[in-house]
């Protein structure tokens, strides 16, 4: 197999917090929030990543420290064979011409005081991508008829716009430098469903039309699960799971995507279908759970996961787990209906 | 408006509501009808400004100026509620209408603990309670604790004297619903309860509700803009488009086989796992502006099968049992209501 385009092995990103004047003159410890925890994955070129968790899993930190949006603790990345987290300033910002990303909030991410083509046409400029104001005018128009809206959109405000509209936006922004890997993180959770489904259609008939990879961050598993390639599972800043989408939707393995994977309502009726109910919330990341982090939710806790950290373990082809009692094949979503 | 029916606990008729702005009167809502049976739980479905939300609003006595309510009669339980004076009014709500608000942290007041805001709904509407001293006092703290053991919050006694921002989102959304439940109302309209909230948490507030409602015999309203969280917990299903119900029917029924290109649409919006490789249908375009609306079919601009007499006022006609629809493609033989 060739080398994958996008590698990360041990990532990790620690946010400190200080305590405060009176905090440290009383010594009170720095906190500490280890928001990715030695994440590995890799990306193929041409393909689409699912990253899934509830919030404050660390997903979207992790797609924002891929692309030294936040600078890593600790870990590499590899992207196209170059070592991106060692990439001095200048050199970085020319890699970020290849990778880009789409943010959720299409209220927040457009700047309300430029025109369409100001903000469209910004990487452009940045990059030294255009000779002229012409040149760049052109590449905007090309794109944001590629993404569905008008020319005659270019001078308008982002308020003049509805939410879709300003998401497509947002991904004429990304793509107008013509990157190979985009990070969408939650592209569509602020949309209305018609409007998700434009998005979602919009964005796999552009990866295909311009050949993107994708690292596809969202909390919705039904649009994980239609655009996927392989998923990975994320909880409390680790993968806990990651595969091909098939056997995390229909075989998964560790029993928190188990659970995920039974909390999903769907609108189809399907029988014998059971609901496994998990107790309490997501514990404070300021003061994870020792050992196996979801030990603490986990209807299969051992003495074994309250003290010691799993390690992942390969349960299929390209499909990793972590979890001491993989080898007991249990199954949360078989056995009697609830 | 004749009797009211047996069985009917809500009986919206006719209801418009309009919100006169500088830009123009919108007609948020805009003759609308519900019916709600005792202990029945009905599924409200729309995307954003579909008029789901000031429906209820409505029904709650909530709309404030530029809002008006123009038209039509709410009847519940017996009686006419926009005839009662204001003071008759904040009797009913929150005694026997209560409604659960989308985002918890807003709804709540951060001022005070979440027991002081249980006991003020005790103070304003128990009837039971001793008149004064401290037999009021512990009456009132009892029935809070019952009331957070119900929602199945952990050591209520002290939770009683936290304050909201030292709750989790999914414990929030709880609160609110313990103290929407407090007053032992007929009737809860929850708007949106779980938007906000992870799946796995949502599936813990869903249960909860319909626990509640199998327990304490009352109807429940449930807004939303998720078909699948419909699908899994209602009786009967409205759909709203544009300040209009649509559709509406046994939830089985019209999930199984829509009779408005709408809600046919929303369905095929919906990404599923099951769909993988095949194309979306998104429904095109966006919802029209409800400022100076035409007297026509609303959805008529976005519809694939719209003709030329889409462009009359179109009435909700029959569409099998207990169903109807706002479509003139589907007629089932019956006359249309005026």
């Amino acid at each position: 197999m060739s080398e994958p385009l996008l590698s990360v092995s041990g990532l990790t990103k620690v946010y400190r917090g200080t305590p405060g004047i009176v905090g440290r003159l009383m010594g009170r410890p720095t906190l500490e929030v280890k928001a990715v925890s030695d994440v590995s994955l890799s990306v193929e070129r041409g393909e689409i990543l699912g990253l899934i968790g509830e919030s404050g899993c660390g997903k979207s930190t992790l797609g924002r420290t891929i692309l030294r949006l936040h600078e890593p603790t600790e870990g590499a990345i590899r992207f196209d064979g170059i070592d991106v987290a060692a990439l001095p300033p200048r050199e970085m910002k020319a890699m970020r011409r290849r990778m880009q990303i789409i943010f959720q909030d299409p209220y927040a991410s457009l700047n309300p005081r430029r025109t369409v083509a100001d903000i469209v046409g910004l990487p452009l400029q940045l990059h030294g991508l255009a000779r002229s104001k012409a040149e760049t005018r052109d590449s905007v128009a090309a794109i944001i008829e590629k993404v569905g809206l008008k020319t005659a959109h270019l001078d308008r405000y982002p308020h003049q716009f509805s939410g879709g509209q300003r998401q497509r936006i947002g991904i004429a922004r990304a793509l107008v430098s013509r990157p190979e890997f985009i990070v969408c993180d939650e592209p569509v959770s602020a949309l209305d469903v018609s409007i998700q489904a434009q998005i979602i259609e919009l964005l796999s008939d552009l990866k295909r039309d311009m050949g993107l990879t994708y690292l596809f961050i969202s909390h919705d598993i039904s649009v994980i699960g239609y655009l996927s390639d392989r998923v990975a599972v994320m909880y409390l800043g680790e993968v806990v799971e990651i595969g091909p989408v098939q056997a995390i939707l229909e075989r998964p393995r560790h029993p928190y995507t188990q659970t995920l994977m039974s909390a999903v309502p769907r609108v189809e009726a399907e029988g014998g279908r059971k609901r496994v109910r998990l107790m309490g919330d997501l514990p404070s990341p300021l003061d994870p759970p020792g050992g196996c982090k979801f030990h603490t939710r986990c209807p299969l806790a051992t003495d074994l996961c309250r003290s010691r950290a799993p390690v992942s373990q390969s349960v299929g082809i390209g499909h990793h787990a972590s979890c001491h009692r993989l080898n007991e094949s249990f199954n949360l979503l078989e056995g009697e209906t609830a | 408006m004749t009797e009211p029916l047996p069985g009917c606990l809500l009986e919206v008729a006719g209801l418009r509501t309009a919100f006169h702005t500088r830009a123009g009167t919108v007609r948020a809502v805009d003759g609308v009808d519900v019916m709600v049976r005792r202990g029945e739980c009905i599924g409200v479905v729309g995307e954003s400004g579909s008029g789901k939300s000031v429906t209820f609003a409505s029904v709650m006595g909530l709309i404030r100026s530029p809002g008006r309510i123009e038209a039509g009669t709410i009847r519940f339980d017996g009686q006419d509620l926009r005839a009662l004076s204001p003071r008759q009014m904040r009797a009913i709500r929150g005694r026997d209408i209560a409604m659960t608000m989308q985002d918890a942290l807003t709804a709540l007041n951060p001022a005070l603990t979440v027991g002081e805001q249980i006991a003020e709904v005790l103070e304003a509407h128990d009837e039971d309670l001793p008149r004064r001293g401290p037999a009021r006092r512990r009456a009132i703290t009892d029935r809070a604790v019952e009331m957070l053991r119900l929602v199945g919050i952990p050591s209520p006694a002290e939770r009683l004297r936290q304050y909201p921002h030292e709750f989790s989102g999914g414990m929030r959304q709880r609160m609110m619903i313990a103290i929407a439940l407090s007053s032992r109302p007929k009737l809860l309209i929850a708007d949106e309860p779980t938007t906000a909230l992870d799946v796995t948490i949502q599936a813990q507030v869903l249960e909860l509700i319909a626990d509640i409602r199998a327990r304490l015999g009352m109807s429940v309203v449930l807004i939303t803009h998720d078909l699948a969280v419909v699908a899994e917990h209602c009786d009967r299903v409205m759909v709203m488009y544009a300040g209009e119900v649509v559709e509406e029917g046994p939830t089985q029924a019209v999930i199984g086989d829509p009779r408005h290109p709408y809600t046919k649409g929303l369905l095929a919006s919906i990404p599923r796992p099951a769909l993988r490789g095949e194309k979306i249908h998104p429904i095109k375009g966006q919802v029209p502006d409800l400022i100076n609306l035409p007297d026509q079919c609303r959805f008529q601009s976005r519809c694939p099968e719209a003709g030329p007499d889409c462009l009359a006022r179109i009435h909700m006609h029959p569409a099998g049992p207990g169903r109807r629809a706002r479509c003139i493609r589907r007629l089932d033989g019956g006359q249309a209501d005026e």
